[in-house]
């Protein structure tokens, strides 16, 4: 999804549009987007990511406020400090947003993520894969006798490194929520 | 033209209160409360129960276009020259997407309209249905906001929010998809005072503190430039007087973006001339080299910065917008402040008062001079010849008919001649220029000219025209002849796609790829068969006759000006250079020609 931007410093040397702007560090950002829950307005936000050349490395997205009927949305997005800035003005404009937190600059947050890992094999490699997964403090919610699935909840750097371990051990399938993130403390967003 | 709906009587049925009143009803309600006069619209099978109810009625007047795209252009002509919202009314399918390059040329120009598209019946959506698009879908990036009303209960109040964000914030194009069941059924309507808004809530008011540090750096400024745009017009007629009222208070020099022109008078001495690409030397140099500058309602398109990196690289960068993402997305600016340019600048003219404020005499003084050496260059001469009509010539003359009236309303296409239009004619007024700025959109002109010749009906309305312009909305002098139009379409007729052919002329080696204009109708003829009048111009001792006669004419008016094919338009920032490597004639070596 990133294509745009990070073709541009390279496009920019031939370009009649001149340099691209100086490429300062990029750093993913957690923004926690609250929209009405109605029709479209994710594909408004999805779109507005891709038509503007953000890219998402994770996103989530799910009824929050039943009664208020809100959604929230959490996406992370690596950019430029600018672009950034871009993105959460970009996204506070849009009719159906009613407020957008960064909560990587709004300081401590908690983000978790859920992933269900399916792992076959049988004998030395399936007592490995289970002692790991008791490390990582994994579930099992399915087995058979010759395969797993593992229930992994945590941060995603976490899962990463529970997935990671499990890839030697018969790791077949791997299915991702995308991070829930909320600050911590008592600040309500 | 006498509508045969005229004739038939409004039913005044006691029953069109509340709960009987039927979807298609219930949007003409709300049309009138929302206070629309005009509807620029075709009809279909999606939209029969809308126009069956506005058969019903007198109070809002409907003009047929010749093609959606128009009733989109003419909606936009006629919200720009009034300031009010303009309306379209398309049908589904086809209609809607003939309608999505309008809804584009809106959104990039932030022009308030709505367009309320006819859509299959709701239980048909998704099945492939006659004439079904999934316009919400289309449109849902070419439109601020849009809608698709399944309910005829949230009818009327999606209307009513339609007007408001259409209007309010940022003005943009919103779309209301409508299916046909909807326009059948019953329920009650909801006026505007009833609806309430959770979520969208535009930023007005200028922050007292950031208008305060913004005056005192200007107050302290020594080469200070005024740099507004099309947010000015926006914001209304009490932005450009505010502004006015600002730069004569203070003497700061002020150059507008395309988008801005009439904002300020061209006839006052702080007026630079626009900036930019085509811009004059002295708004451009004056950009580079000032300390601080001040934007208001612009947002520093590539059109108008030229090379980033280089753009005005020694000032501090005032950006007030109405809209936050307007802000730092292009340029980097110094101090930002999101607020309404009209709320802007009542608070600056405040705390300059406050202050008693006065820029240093001698700074100034040198400023001016500095300007004024650049203005002596006079980058807008032309070699005007006795054989053949150079295109500014023709501007020129016609600029001498319009000086002293204030009726004028001028329209574009997009080429050259839009570029001369901008550069030559006298822009005194805000909401008197309307031109395809951010979309460029050919085809624009005319339909825009037929929107404000509709709001203005005892105006002059000129479409400054090219011949290969005109042709993509040609079709639309049929809906001038149907509402006794007097607009007037200004060809500057140079055989070429002009725009085109001077960047092969300048950057692709004189390689005229498909830019002549090939097999171009008689215009003379074809205004004419149209049942209008045609005027052919090809010497430039003909022009002012023509133009009297096509100012005198009260039928709308082709005037084919035959111009010189090879003229460009001059001066020009060659694309990814600075505002100071402008350059003034076309001297192919001043090109980096690997650039493309
Ligand atoms: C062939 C061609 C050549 C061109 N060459 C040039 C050129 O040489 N020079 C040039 O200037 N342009 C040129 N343009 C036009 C250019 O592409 C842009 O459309 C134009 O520069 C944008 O104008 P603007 O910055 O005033 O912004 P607009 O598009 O008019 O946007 C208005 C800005 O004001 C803000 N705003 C809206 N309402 C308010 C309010 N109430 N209060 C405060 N802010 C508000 C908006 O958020 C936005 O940022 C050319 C176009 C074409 C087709
Ligand atoms: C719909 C559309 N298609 C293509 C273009 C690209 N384009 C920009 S200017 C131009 C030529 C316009 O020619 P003409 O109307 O004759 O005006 P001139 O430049 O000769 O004054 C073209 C093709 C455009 N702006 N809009």
């Amino acid at each position: 999804m990133n294509t745009a931007i990070a073709n541009r410093s390279v496009m920019a040397k031939n370009s009649v549009y001149g340099d691209a702007p100086d490429k300062a560090p990029e750093t993913p950002h957690t923004l926690s987007v609250l929209v009405d829950n109605a029709p479209g307005v994710l594909a408004k936000i999805v779109g507005l990511f891709s038509g503007r050349g953000y890219n998402i490395e994770s996103l989530t997205v799910a009824e929050t406020d039943h009664d208020k009927n809100l959604s929230r949305i959490t996406v992370i997005s690596k950019g430029t400090p600018r672009i950034i800035d871009q993105i959460i003005h970009q996204l506070e404009k849009q009719v159906p947003v009613h407020h957008v937190t960064d909560l990587t600059l709004f300081g401590p947050h908690v983000a978790r993520e859920l992933a269900l890992i399916k792992v076959n094999g049988t004998d030395d490699k399936r007592v490995e894969a289970l002692r790991t997964a008791e490390i990582f403090r994994a579930k099992v919610v399915d087995t058979t006798l010759d395969s797993l699935t593992f229930e992994a909840t945590g941060t995603p750097e976490k899962v990463d490194a529970f997935i990671d371990m499990m890839q030697p051990l018969g790791l077949v399938q791997i299915s991702r929520t995308g991070i829930a993130a909320l600050p911590r403390g008592n600040e309500a967003i | 033209m006498k509508d045969m709906k005229s004739v038939i009587e409004a039913p005044q049925d006691e029953e069109n209160s509340q709960e009987n009143i039927t979807g298609a009803e219930m949007m003409i309600k709300a049309l009138k409360d929302q206070g629309v006069d005009t509807i620029f619209g075709y009809p279909g099978g999606a939209v029969l129960p809308l126009y069956d109810a506005l058969f019903q009625q007198n109070e809002i007047k409907h003009i047929l276009v010749r093609h959606e795209q128009a009733a989109l252009h003419a909606a936009e002509g006629y919200a720009r020259s009034t300031g009010k919202v303009g309306v379209a009314l398309v049908t589904s399918g086809p209609g809607a997407t003939n309608a999505v390059t309008g809804l584009t040329d809106a959104m990039l120009d932030s022009i308030p309209v709505v367009c309320i598209c006819g859509q299959v019946p709701s239980f048909l959506i998704g099945t492939d249905a006659f004439q079904e698009a999934d316009t919400t879908g289309i449109t849902r990036h070419c439109t601020k906001h849009n809608y698709l009303v399944k309910d005829v209960h949230k009818l009327a109040e999606t209307t009513h929010r339609a007007f408001h964000i259409a209007l309010t914030g940022r003005p943009g194009p919103v779309v209301i998809d409508l299916p046909k069941d909807v326009q059948f059924a019953t329920g009650a309507y909801t006026t505007a005072e009833q609806v309430e808004y959770r979520s969208y809530r535009p930023h007005i008011e200028a922050d007292s503190s950031a208008i305060e540090k913004a005056i005192e750096l200007i107050a302290k400024a020594k080469r200070p430039i005024l740099y507004t745009g099309g947010g000015i017009i926006n914001a209304g007629p009490k932005a450009a007087e505010l502004l006015t009222a600002f730069a004569e208070k203070t003497d700061i020099p002020v150059t507008s973006t395309l988008m801005g022109l009439g904002a300020f008078a061209a006839n006052k001495p702080q007026w630079l001339g626009m900036l930019g690409m085509h811009g004059t030397y002295e708004a451009n140099l004056a950009m580079h080299d000032c300390d601080v500058m001040i934007c208001i309602g612009a947002r520093f398109d590539d059109r108008v910065t030229g090379n980033v990196a280089g753009f005005s690289p020694n000032s501090f960068k005032i950006h007030i917008d109405i809209d936050a993402s307007s802000i730092n997305k292009n340029v980097e600016v110094d101090l930002g402040i999101v607020a309404d340019a009209t709320s802007a600048l009542e608070k600056m003219h405040k705390a300059w008062d406050a202050h008693n404020h006065k820029i240093s005499d001698a700074a100034m003084q040198l400023w001016w001079q500095e300007i004024e050496k650049w203005r002596k260059v006079n980058c807008l001469e032309y070699t005007n010849s006795t054989e053949v009509i150079k295109p500014q010539h023709a501007l020129e003359c016609l600029r001498k008919h319009l000086d002293k009236r204030d009726d004028v309303y001028i329209t574009t296409e997009v080429g050259q001649h839009q570029m001369w239009a901008a550069q030559y004619l006298p822009f005194n007024k805000p909401n008197h220029w309307m031109t395809s700025g951010g979309l460029g959109t050919m085809g624009y002109g005319l339909p825009a000219a037929i929107g404000a010749q509709i709001a203005h009906p005892d105006g002059l309305v000129i479409d400054i025209a090219g011949e290969a312009s005109i042709q993509m909305n040609i079709q639309e002098l049929s809906t001038a002849a149907q509402y006794n139009l007097p607009v007037k379409v200004f060809i500057l007729n140079n055989q070429w796609m002009g725009m085109v052919r001077q960047w092969q002329e300048l950057l692709h080696g004189e390689r005229y790829s498909q830019s002549y204009s090939e097999a171009l109708p008689d215009f003379v003829k074809l205004a004419d068969a149209y049942g209008g009048l045609g005027i052919l111009v090809d010497k430039p001792e003909d022009l002012d006759s023509a133009i009297t006669q096509m100012i005198a004419s009260d039928t709308f008016t082709i005037v084919d000006v035959r111009v010189d094919p090879k003229e460009n338009c001059f001066p020009m920032i060659p694309s990814g250079k600075n505002h100071n490597e402008m350059i003034l004639s076309a001297d192919a070596k001043q090109f980096d020609k690997k650039l493309v």
